[in-house]
């Protein structure tokens, strides 16, 4: 019997405040593992105060063929930002 | 696609290079680059998981626990490299079973200065001063190269490697400010490593046949020969601060050029280690190979631990 060590992605927060960031994957046999790995493979420096793992196989990820459906309607909805709008300069504070 | 559209797929692609975009794994890639990058990064990785066996030697009779934490931290970080490595490689959609098969069959290369012996203490000194410094001056620029992953791999790989370079550095200035024996050892090391290190920058660019290619996908940013002259220039100095001599009665400051010229390497040396002929390229294989089989049943046993976690898991939540 031989069955290979699945995927895991690894995220960090390097610190209280700041979001968890992909940092890279490794192998191991369940999440305990993964955790303990990647504690030695991502944070040898105190890079993190928090990890979080998830395996490879249960992310969902957008195909770059379709990019241009998914975001460039974005592009032309100029009215979402705040210079869309003319104000005269007189107008303080916003 | 026909011809034309994978024509055109490839002008937009070298282009999209060309403004400094990164390339992502899910892109779109020509197949040639995606091929070259699994080689390059595959043999980078290789090369750091082998480049801890000549260190790791050393690391149960290092002098005193100071140098044995360094060491033991430094061969640690190599085997993060080559973790970070091989998943930037895993990325293009080869597998790690895959890379391993490639290094264990011989069908993969590493890089050729891990298959010289490390006999004496001072060649942890030289190593770290001269084969990191040398893997330093080959990384950096890789750090801003177009493949995403293994750009962000080489700025970790490189933010750890200074702290190599300089734990070597000390392990030889501590032996230099030593009794002549332990400076006869330095200078015996230096003797040993000056050559491999000067060849680990890769043949010459006369023979270099991937460096076009590799320049435009940012894979390399100098020739072999311009780094290597660079790893001469920044060498020499530090050479003198430690009262070494270097093995090359050539060199010698050009003041005209402004570098130093140097000495004929010998090439055939180079090839001759390269192709497994090297003074132990046998025994790494068979430590690596050995490592690998005799944790098989770790692994396996790791494996059904966590799938019987797994069904009780399940059968409780029933
Ligand atoms: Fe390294
Ligand atoms: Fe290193």
């Amino acid at each position: 019997m031989s069955k290979n060590w699945p995927l895991w992605e690894i995220f960090v927060r390097s610190k209280n405040g700041l979001e968890h960031r992909h940092f890279g994957s490794l192998h191991a046999s369940d999440a305990e593992m993964a955790l303990e790995n990647a504690r030695d493979v991502y944070t040898r420096r105190s890079e993190g105060v928090s990890i979080w793992v998830v395996e490879s196989s249960n992310i969902t990820a957008s195909n770059p063929e379709n990019n241009g459906e998914l975001f460039e309607p974005a592009q032309d909805k100029v009215y979402r930002h705040p210079t869309f709008y003319d104000l005269p300069d007189e107008v303080k504070h916003m | 696609m026909s011809n034309e559209q994978i024509k055109n797929l490839e002008e937009i692609f070298e282009a999209r290079i060309a403004r400094d975009e990164k390339i992502e794994p899910k892109d779109w890639m020509p197949e040639k680059y995606r091929k070259t990058h699994i080689r390059q990064m595959s043999q980078h990785a290789h090369s750091e998981i082998i480049g801890m066996l000549p260190e790791g030697n050393w690391i149960t009779r290092a002098p005193s626990l100071r140098r044995k934490a360094a060491l033991l931290a430094k061969v640690q970080d190599e085997a993060g490299h080559g973790l970070y490595l091989y998943s930037a490689c895993e990325t293009l959609g080869v597998s790690r079973d895959e890379l391993y098969e490639q290094l264990h069959t011989g069908k993969a290369k590493y890089s050729s200065i891990f298959n010289y012996p490390t006999v004496t203490w001072a060649d942890m000194g030289a190593i770290g001063w001269l084969v990191d410094g040398a893997a330093i001056i080959n990384q950096v620029p890789l750090c801003n190269t177009s493949f995403g992953p293994y750009a962000r791999a080489m700025v970790r790989v490189c933010k750890e490697e200074s702290f190599h370079q300089r734990q070597g550095f000390e392990i030889m200035l501590k032996l230099c400010n030593g009794t002549q024996e332990q400076k006869d050892m330095a200078q015996d090391a230096l003797n040993r490593w000056w050559w491999p290190s000067l060849m680990m920058l890769g043949p010459t660019d006369a023979e270099s046949i991937h460096t076009e290619q590799s320049m435009k996908w940012k894979l390399k940013r100098k020739s072999n020969d311009d780094l290597r002259q660079q790893f001469i220039d920044q060498t020499v100095p530090q050479a003198e601060l430690l009262g070494l001599t270097i093995p090359d009665p050539d060199l010698k400051w050009n003041d005209e050029k402004g570098v130093y010229d140097f000495g004929e390497i010998d090439w055939d040396e180079f090839w001759q280690v390269v192709k497994g002929h090297g003074p132990c390229n046998k025994k790494r294989m068979k430590d690596r190979v050995s490592a690998w089989d005799n944790g098989k049943w770790v692994r396996d046993a790791a494996m059904a631990h966590a799938e019987k976690k797994e069904a009780k898991k399940l059968k409780e939540a029933i």
